[in-house]
């Protein structure tokens, strides 16, 4: 029976003199692999180049300001109840007298944490946030040699301040093309 | 036996149910239950008088009895009409219901701002679950919504006067459950706003019932305030002997700490009955009692499966059992991260249930957490 048009029957006849050298089978395999060399490269010379990556991608999160450099986060809560794995927790505090130009709403998220070992970047917190607070970025999340390191905090996922840091702020936002 | 009552035969929405002479057209539908209830925002069935005011439980008349098989010109409110016998009613059979339903839920929001994400309320919210079942999308309001001065009612209550749909559920509580009412409505129209007299705070055993007869987040649990959302609370059930009250509440817990008493709902979301009373809680029970010690515990709360607040509970969670020890020759296996070592959230050392109020940025710095 036979399964496929490319089925080569192998051939079992007794090797002569020439090819018992193993000669032309080394030459030959030579061959394929020296013409890989003038072939275009399937790879890149990471990290000093990088790929563009597609304008869906869904990378490590972060946590949005707005155009006063204040948070938007109000500890809301729907990003945590959305998050499949269960990688999102937090904690609300009430905004004091004095701190309006840091928080933008009445309540914001004292503390805010994303257990990178469990999260799956399915982009459902960016999907349940009401408040454009948090976004997947077009980064991914970085290798660690330790767990805790990949228990990210609120500090390590917020945005550079627009106002005090518009340099680190528009690395962060990043070059993305205008329609 | 005592002489036969004549019963009223009144069909909703084709299904035909019998009750007492002088049942509003709304308990005769709670009767049967499910879809066939019109939704109720002001009527309270544990409050007399409530009802009347919010328009969203319309319904429409098509025969008004037997003996007078007219139907009714408008929709009317089902609260507050009685029964009549061979009374025909449409409620979601009816095209004119839900339309002038849409447009009552149009209406409540038009001055209600959308601080769901901030709102203590939000995930029990009445006005939440109405929106979504019988409201439109979009709303076609261009104008500033209507805002108060804030207000300070106690140290037990927040007041939140933008959030108000005006039912009157709070005063009635004011008035009929405590002896002395000092909190009523100011002013009318679109400025009308629930106030306390000249700022006094509001201090009767009973007056924390407000919160939970509130159908929205307009008065919200002081001590509760912005600790945690709802959905992310255990429910419990629980009970102690109080002397003041029927002592039965739910727990909304966080881990082993009391986040919340609230008084038990039942499935209109108003306070549970037992035996024919309703069990209204006091406020040392409300707000004083945050210890699990305080409490005897019956068990978890049952939540509609509908309901965001079963959202990541598991009932009937089997563990895995564990068998690496086994294989192992005892040996357990190697814990690679204690998450508590290293998160900031829930760290043993702050304690939300003993704060009187919201947590400040303060509650969760190293140094307070020393003191």
């Amino acid at each position: 029976m036979q399964l496929t048009q490319r089925a080569k029957q192998v051939d079992r006849r007794p090797m002569n003199g020439w090819e018992k050298s193993y000669l032309p089978a080394i030459l030959k395999g030579m061959g394929i692999t020296i013409s890989h060399f003038f072939k275009k490269k399937a790879t890149i010379q990471y990290p000093e180049q990088k790929r563009t990556f597609s304008k869906v991608f869904r990378g490590v999160q972060i946590l949005n300001r707005d155009e006063e450099g204040r948070e938007r986060c109000t500890a809301c809560g729907l990003c945590a109840v959305a998050c499949p794995a269960e990688a999102i927790t937090m904690e609300a505090a009430e905004r004091q007298p004095g701190e309006e130009h840091l928080y933008r709403e009445e309540k914001y998220a004292a503390k805010y944490e994303i257990n990178m070992l469990r999260c799956i970047f399915c982009g459902y917190c960016e999907e349940a946030c009401p408040k454009d607070a948090i976004y997947l970025s077009q980064t991914f999340a970085q290798a660690n040699y330790d767990r805790k390191g990949f228990i990210y905090k609120k500090e390590d996922l917020l945005i550079p301040n627009p106002k005090e840091d518009p340099e680190a702020y528009r690395r962060a936002v990043g070059e993305r093309p205008v329609k | 036996m005592a002489e036969e009552k004549k019963l009223f035969k009144v069909t909703i929405d084709n299904i035909t149910v019998e009750v007492a002479p002088g049942t509003t057209i709304l308990n005769a539908a709670r009767q049967i239950g499910s879809d066939v209830t019109p939704p109720a925002m002001c009527y309270y069935s544990k409050l007399q008088g409530s009802g009347g005011k919010c328009r969203t439980c319309l319904v429409e008349v098509a025969a008004g009895s037997t003996a007078d098989p007219r139907p009714m010109p408008k929709l009317v409110a089902s609260c507050r009409t009685n029964v009549m016998d061979g009374m025909i009613v449409k409620n979601i059979t009816s095209e004119r219901v839900l339309d002038a339903r849409a447009g009552v839920v149009e209406f409540l929001l038009i001055n209600h701002p959308l601080d769901c994400p901030i709102c203590d309320q939000a995930g029990e919210c009445h006005l939440q679950d109405l929106s979504y079942e019988h409201g439109k999308e979009g709303t076609r309001y261009e104008f500033a919504r209507r805002t108060f001065e804030k207000e300070d009612i106690g140290p037990y209550i927040q007041l939140h006067m933008t959030r108000c749909i005006l039912c009157y559920r709070c005063t009635y509580v004011a008035d009929q459950l405590t002896d002395k009412r000092v909190h009523g409505i100011l002013d009318r129209g679109d400025h009308a706003e629930i106030s306390t007299y000249i700022s006094k705070a509001i201090d009767n055993d009973f007056s924390g019932n407000m919160i939970d007869v509130c159908p929205v987040g307009a008065l919200t649990d002081k001590t509760f305030r912005f600790k945690n959302r709802v959905w992310f609370t255990k429910p419990l059930d629980a009970h102690r002997d109080c002397p003041t009250c029927c002592g039965k509440v739910t727990l909304w817990n966080r881990g082993d700490e009391v986040l919340r008493v609230t008084a038990r709902k039942d499935q209109w979301g108003e306070v549970q009955s037992y035996d024919g009373k309703p069990g209204w809680i006091c406020n040392t029970c409300r707000f004083d009692k945050k210890k699990l010690s305080d409490w005897v515990i019956e068990g978890p709360m049952k939540v509609n499966r509908h309901s965001v607040i079963s959202a990541n509970k598991y009932i009937d969670a089997k563990r895995s059992h564990e068998t690496i020890a086994e294989v192992m020759g005892g040996r357990q296996p190697r814990l690679m991260m204690d998450i508590h070592n290293i998160s900031d959230v829930n760290k043993p050392g702050v304690h939300l249930s003993e704060l009187p109020g919201p947590a400040t940025g303060d509650t969760f710095t190293p140094d307070h957490n020393k003191e």
